[in-house]
């Protein structure tokens, strides 16, 4: 079976700073990937080169057939492939429903009701439909968030990436938007998450990454990784993360 | 004075806002305009003949003013895109622009294009055998619209590029990530936001350009202070135009400097 997700070799520089050392991942389709790792290790550059937010210097990655090299094959891939971020980077001037259905208008050429529609179906879908007409600013964290999800969502997106999605949340709203990322995993929805959340990789992923100094140290199923890993720098990454 | 209340008391905490604002500054623009008409009611002679006499070149200072103006926020915003672009030729092309135009007085620049720009082109006729350019006579109006709009178009474009800059990476970053192409991720989420920020100094650069209109005066547009210098020549009495001519300008700034304020308070962000 091919890949949805073939990362082959990339490298990564910032300056003198080489973020990620010749990186190579396969991710199939429906599959959840979680990808854990010190700050600094390169999980976030991985995850951002995947929609080519980050420009990377060598190797090549391919997202559903479509390889990264053009600027209009990476408009095509960004609008397969949805990303949530740790800071939510919802648009402040939108009200809720807005924000989830300019892209749509926009990119997918959606009349504005069908727009609307699919708008309102996507925040029943996370919970908030009543915020619909409210701006983001208004809402809290944990359901800024969830907004987010739900205007990635809008544009059916094959592949969705998170990254740290709850770490700018309060402890008390970080699992209303877990739950939400659990229901999406159990659809079937390919999923690439950059989170230190144990309790959802154990929950929802088949694989769990370690990436340390730009390089991927271990991958293995969530509960081999976290409670049994073999590297030394593994088990060191997680006496400091599981106390 | 008195605040403006925003209220989200109703259902869906949908925004709803009462605001009944009096802002205290249109007094001083009303007081402005009291002592013109007290000044021509009760001092016609000579007050009523130099408004009369001025009358016309108060339309001519709006009209330049305004077009220019407009023609500013469009070059402004090319030139200040192109002080953030990461092409090196459009970044480079728009950073000699903005530093040379920055650097040299507007008073000479108007001067080049109404006296200077005209024998240039005049030279290309001759050089060229092109009638039409050999022939070619500055239109007054023209060159000063050209000239205000070239010069202020660079200031505004750093007002742009401060704008734009003000807004988070991560706007621009979630826009792309939707697949938005580059122009509809500025035209529908960055600019929308930038033009919050910038509206105070982009209110100023048209209070600014307003004043500064008057030195087009000196390449043959009847503007209010032609039209001033006009009346003072003609009859000496150089203390009542120029505090007319002062009061006048101070009735066009005061004014545009009340409507910028209404504007930004409608168009504050909802929180």
């Amino acid at each position: 079976m091919e890949p949805i997700i073939h990362i082959d070799q990339i490298h990564k520089y910032f300056g003198h700073v080489h973020a990620l050392r010749g990186v190579s991942l396969d991710i199939y389709k429906g599959e959840v990937v979680v990808v854990i790792g010190p700050s600094g290790s390169g999980k976030s550059t991985l995850l951002r080169c995947i929609n080519r937010l980050e420009e990377f210097d060598q190797g090549q990655i391919v997202v559903d057939g479509i390889t990264l090299d053009s600027a209009e094959n990476i408009n095509a891939v960004r609008t397969e492939v949805g990303m949530v971020f740790q800071q939510f980077n919802l648009f402040p001037h939108l009200s809720v429903l807005e924000n989830v259905t300019l892209a749509q208008t926009v990119v997918r050429k959606r009349n504005p009701t069908e727009a609307k529609k699919t708008g309102m179906q996507l925040l029943e879908k996370v919970g908030i439909p009543e915020k619909a007409h409210v701006y983001p600013l208004q809402l809290s964290g944990g359901q800024q968030q969830r907004v987010a999800i739900a205007r990635a969502l809008a544009m059916n997106p094959k592949i969705m990436l998170f990254d740290e999605p709850t770490s700018a949340l309060d402890p008390e709203m970080i699992q209303e938007v877990l739950d939400v990322m659990l229901a999406l995993a159990r659809e079937g929805m390919t999923m690439v998450v950059v989170s230190h959340e144990m309790g959802f990789a154990r929950a929802a992923a088949n694989r769990a990454i370690l990436m340390d100094e730009g390089q991927i140290i271990e991958e293995a199923p969530p509960n081999v990784l976290f409670t049994n890993p073999t590297n030394e720098r593994t088990k060191l990454f997680l006496s400091k993360v599981l106390l | 004075m008195v605040s403006s209340i925003n209220e989200n008391n109703s259902k869906n905490g949908e925004k709803k806002v009462h605001s009944f604002y009096f802002d205290r500054w249109w007094l001083l623009l009303f007081g402005v305009i009291a002592i013109i008409v007290l000044l021509v009611i009760f001092k016609p002679d000579p007050f009523r003949r130099i408004i009369i006499f001025v009358y016309d070149g108060i339309g001519v200072t709006i009209f330049t003013t305004v077009v220019s103006f407009v023609l500013v926020l469009i070059f402004g915003l090319v030139a200040g895109l192109g002080r953030i672009s990461k092409n090196i030729i459009l970044n480079g092309m728009a950073t000699i622009y903005v530093e040379l135009v920055r650097g040299i007085p507007l008073l000479v620049q108007l001067m080049f294009w109404y006296f200077a720009f005209p024998s240039v082109i005049q030279e290309v006729g001759n050089a060229f055998g092109i009638s039409s350019f050999a022939t070619y006579r500055a239109n007054p109006f023209l060159m000063a619209i050209l000239g205000l709009t070239f010069c202020y178009s660079a200031y505004m474009s750093e007002v742009y590029r401060a704008g734009i800059q003000s807004i988070s990476k991560g706007q621009m970053e979630a826009a792309r990530s939707l697949g938005m192409n580059y122009f509809q991720s500025m035209r529908f989420v960055i600019l929308p936001q930038a033009i919050r920020v910038i509206l105070p100094p982009v209110g100023n650069e048209f209070i600014t350009l307003l004043k500064d209109s008057s030195l087009i005066s000196v390449v043959a547009v009847a503007d209010i202070t032609r039209r001033g210098r006009e009346f003072m020549a003609a009859n000496f009495i150089p203390i009542q135009t120029w505090v007319m001519v002062a009061l006048l300008y101070l009735v066009l700034t005061l004014f545009s400097a009340r409507i910028v304020n209404w504007i930004e308070r409608k168009t504050k962000l909802e929180r």
